[in-house]
């Protein structure tokens, strides 16, 4: 399992609660830093990579049962 | 205020057309007996539905004999899409992107399915369907983002494979596409009543009824046509085909307008097509809001909007639509014109949206 800085249990949280945390929570972790967010909506296997692609992060993928991982990059 | 100027939702039900409702009216009192009885009653209801037929078949091109009034949309696709399966193995590939009477219909006949991926607008690319085996199934266009499909590539691409085409959102607002078998439509959404659908099934085309018969003179056809709302459906369609190059280009310079402005609200996305699409409806997803939240606030302020977004839907399932394009699921809104939406109307909807995202967005502090 790939570490991140940051974990986010948003298990139970259903859309958008799960990328409105990624949202006000990425900036946590510095530039190039991996935030995970762990969600069970089904949602969010679009909805994340949706929003990297607004948001201009990278998406790298999912990483494991709804383990959803995000590179900070601005 | 103009009564209903701020119903944004044609794409699931386009308010009457007055010819649709002087018809209806008119036939109501003549239009109730059996069409297959032979006494003047009878024959004088045979004589409307074939009147229907013939309108029906003149505005969309077709044979009269071609058409097949249903009792939904919905009826059509399944009654259409399932009978040009002539084995219970024949498989059917369809698009990611068909709407859910075709998803459902496939699943219930436990068809093996091939489902082709679309892009970012929504598109299929044709030469996915080259060798194809058993059905096709594509849509005119998309109910949720408007976006065309190639139908008539499609087709070639599938080489002889029999065509089945989900008209239902396309139909009476532009021409039908080219290429299909068996093509269904609904004439709520084009401004009939409700409980009448259109199946054409093309001259020559193998298809065999795949639910129990009725002895209705038509094998196409099931249980006791609604005669009245047919007659009406037909008058309704004839005068959208005659006003569709008026209307359709209001409604683009409507919609490009729409487009504009919700591409300025920051961290909104704008989805499907921006040319190539149906000329009445678009969509666009607003990244941190809650779909339900949204259209209830927007009817607050007047404007009935639908929704792709899980929590809007009668399933807990984001919209398949949307998820197979890539782009955002919540925070959804697909707005629809009707023929009457004025420009007044649409610059009222856009002049309280850019709060209404605002407003939704401090709520979770963003």
């Amino acid at each position: 399992m790939t570490a991140a800085d940051l974990e986010l249990d948003c298990r139970g949280m259903l859309c958008p609660r799960p990328v409105i945390e990624l949202g006000r929570r990425y900036t946590e972790v510095p530039v190039g830093g991996i935030v995970a967010v762990l969600a069970d909506d089904v949602a969010a296997r679009t909805d994340i990579p949706a929003w990297c692609r607004m948001r201009g992060q990278e998406y790298l993928g999912e990483d494991g049962r709804g383990r959803y991982l995000v590179r900070r990059t601005s | 205020m103009r009564q209903g100027s701020g119903y944004l939702d044609a794409a699931s039900s386009e308010p009457l057309h007055p010819a649709a409702r002087e018809t209806l009216l008119a036939a109501l009192d003549r239009g109730y007996a059996d069409p297959r009885r032979l006494h003047g009653a009878g024959r004088d209801a045979r004589l409307l539905l074939d009147n229907a037929r013939a309108v029906v078949a003149e505005c969309l091109g077709v044979r009269p004999d071609e058409v097949t009034f249903t009792s939904s949309g919905t009826d059509a696709v399944h009654r259409g899409l399932l009978g040009l399966r002539h084995r219970s193995d024949a498989p059917v590939t369809r698009t990611a992107v068909e709407h859910s009477s075709v998803v459902h219909a496939v699943h219930w006949a436990e068809a093996p399915t091939t489902v082709v991926p679309v892009d970012r607008l929504g598109r299929v690319e044709p030469t996915a369907f080259t060798g194809t085996v058993g059905v096709v199934a594509v849509q005119a266009a998309n109910h949720e983002v408007g976006t065309r499909q190639p139908v008539a590539a499609v087709a070639d691409a599938a080489g002889g494979v029999p065509v089945f085409v989900d008209a239902c959102a396309a139909m009476g607002r532009e021409p039908l596409p080219e290429g299909w078998d068996v093509l269904a439509g609904s004439a709520h959404k084009w401004g009939g009543p409700a409980g009448v659908g259109v199946l054409l099934v093309r001259k020559g085309t193998l298809w065999t009824n795949p639910f129990p018969d009725d002895d209705r003179g038509d094998d196409r056809a099931t249980g006791f046509e609604n005669v009245p709302a047919a007659l009406a459906a037909a008058a309704a369609l004839r005068a959208v085909v005659e006003e569709r190059d008026e209307v359709g280009a209001r409604q683009r310079t409507l919609v490009d307008r729409i487009r504009q402005v919700a591409a300025e609200i920051p961290d909104v996305e704008v989805v499907g097509d921006p040319d190539d699409r149906l000329p009445h409806l678009v969509t666009f997803s607003c990244l941190y809001v809650d779909g339900e939240a949204i259209v209830t606030e927007l009817d607050r302020r007047g404007y009935g909007v639908a929704s792709g977004s899980a929590c809007t839907a009668s399933t807990l399932a984001p919209s398949h639509v949307l998820e197979a394009m890539g782009v955002l699921t919540h925070g959804n809104v697909r707005v629809s014109l009707t023929r009457d939406t004025a420009e007044a109307d649409v610059e009222g909807f856009l002049a309280v949206l850019p709060e209404v995202v605002r407003d939704l967005r401090a709520q979770v502090g963003l």
